[in-house]
């Protein structure tokens, strides 16, 4: 590729030679995300659980866990992973993973939130028949209090669903491969930062702003009337 | 390498900690400040707006808020220090920004920038539904007394408006404010900077700290700033809470 430092703002020829490349990268973002959001279902749910404990020295920690998670940057968590996933491994590999686990934690903590939310809002009722009926605990929580509350939490998934895709980006701190990583690198390259992150913003929309219509479809079909 | 991460000094000097906590601390409240002034005024604008009965007004504030929050915060950052001012037609080393004596540059106001338009999207969400919580008597009762639609919106919707808007406008400054750890990517000074900037040139130092205790360091900083400023918007709360269900109202 050889662009001089052209006068032009925005040349349409540089944009699809770049899109391919862009969207590349905004594949391995999706892909972060992807795992990232599943993780974050199954550890928030964990979380809001052992939040619930009887045992203090299991809900205490608990709480400062979510606490802190939740009031630091997702950039400074994931600095402070690298290291740790890093030795013995590939430093593209460690970037990757440390992306992952970072969304993971991070909106783990978040979602942990919304299930405690969902298994608070289960109707007293529920939880006294539960034990006039002797269910098991187990019984309970898988028949009886987990199916009625999740649908309720689905909505705000969905909303944590729109925000680590726009967090995704940030592996590029770390060096991780995604959209930011190549568009930056294709700015840097050949000077045409206009093209670059013009395209990145646009195929950024292209995938938020259907996701963000998925979520208020979710909010329709399982949210409640808040009035 | 990556084993020369452990068994390094368990703490920083002082020097090393106030540069971060410090140094870094001033820029990282700035950018949020100047973001979170930035951002409360777009989001009353663009909230009013979403609620006008123009169907222009309200369709420029749906654009508004769906690009604001569509593109991610970083994404905007970065858009708005290097894209930006080729748009605009200017050099980024021609602006020169002084703060407390140091010249921040174009990317300081790029990030702050970035960042309040990020904020206003999500506020503007904030507002109109605060504002949606009124009850309709109450702007019924402000036409019954002939207010025009400025003092009706001043005097009666807001200030209720303000209750239902606080707790998720405080979690939303929180959300800014972790934000701000973004403009160290662009070049801002701010604490993650001074931090990775101490985490690189540690592999120079003698003894230089771990990079879990440099970024631990990090992590406990911004927890003491989130902190910070939940216990502002708590109190907040409790005085307007006291306001208007303890006294006049």
């Amino acid at each position: 590729m050889t662009f001089t430092l052209a006068q032009e703002v925005w040349r349409w020829e540089v944009v699809w030679e770049f899109l391919p490349e862009i969207a590349w990268g905004m594949a391995f973002t999706v892909l972060a995300t992807v795992i990232g959001i599943t993780v974050a279902m199954v550890l928030g749910l964990v979380l809001a659980l052992l939040r619930r404990s009887q045992i203090k020295a299991i809900r205490w920690p608990t709480i400062s866990i979510i606490e802190f998670i939740r009031s630091t940057p997702l950039l400074v968590q994931l600095l402070f992973l690298f290291p740790l996933v890093l030795p013995g491994s590939r430093v593209p590999t460690a970037a990757f993973v440390t992306l992952v686990v970072g969304l993971a934690l991070h909106y783990g903590a978040y979602t942990s939130e919304s299930y405690r939310a969902g298994i608070e809002s289960v109707d007293r009722g529920q939880w006294e028949a539960s034990i006039a009926l002797n269910l098991a605990p187990a019984t309970k929580w898988t028949r009886v209090i987990l199916p009625q509350a999740i649908p309720t939490v689905i909505p705000a998934l969905g909303n944590y669903l729109v925000a680590m895709v726009k967090d995704a980006p940030l592996g590029i701190a770390i060096g991780a491969f995604g959209i930011l990583t190549v568009a930056s690198g294709l700015g840097s390259q050949t000077f045409r930062f206009t093209e670059a992150y013009g395209v990145m913003g646009l195929l950024f929309l292209a995938v938020s702003l259907p996701l963000a219509l998925f979520a208020r479809y979710l909010e329709k079909r399982y949210g409640f009337e808040r009035t | 390498m990556a084993s020369r991460s452990w068994g390094r000094d368990a703490v920083l000097t002082w020097d090393q900690f106030s540069r971060i906590a410090f140094d870094g601390g001033v820029i990282t409240v700035s950018v949020f400040v100047m973001a979170a002034v930035l951002g409360t005024v777009l989001s009353l604008l663009f909230g009013i707006m979403g609620l006008s009965e123009s169907r222009l007004f309200r369709g420029i504030s749906r654009i508004y808020v769906e690009v604001a929050r569509g593109a991610s915060a970083i994404v905007l950052v970065f858009f708005a220090a290097f894209a930006a001012p080729r748009f605009i037609g200017f050099r980024t080393s021609d602006v020169s920004v002084t703060l407390f004596g140091i010249d921040v540059g174009w990317v300081f106001i790029a990030g702050a920038v970035a960042l309040g338009i990020n904020m206003g999207g999500y506020g503007a969400e904030v507002v109109r539904g605060g504002i949606k919580s009124i009850p309709r008597g109450q702007t019924e009762a402000s036409i019954s007394l002939s207010l025009t639609n400025g003092q009706r919106l001043r005097y009666v919707i807001l200030p209720q408006a303000v209750m239902t808007m606080l707790p998720p406008y405080g979690n939303l400054n929180i959300e800014v404010m972790k934000g701000t750890a973004l403009v160290s990517l662009i070049g801002v000074a701010d604490m993650t900077f001074f931090a990775r900037d101490l985490f690189n040139r540690r592999n120079f130092l003698e003894n230089g700290p771990s990079l879990v205790v440099i970024w631990g360091t990090a992590l406990v900083l911004y927890f003491i700033v989130s902190q910070a400023i939940a216990a502002f918007y708590r109190w907040q709360e409790r005085r307007f809470g006291g306001r208007w269900f303890g006294g006049r109202l």
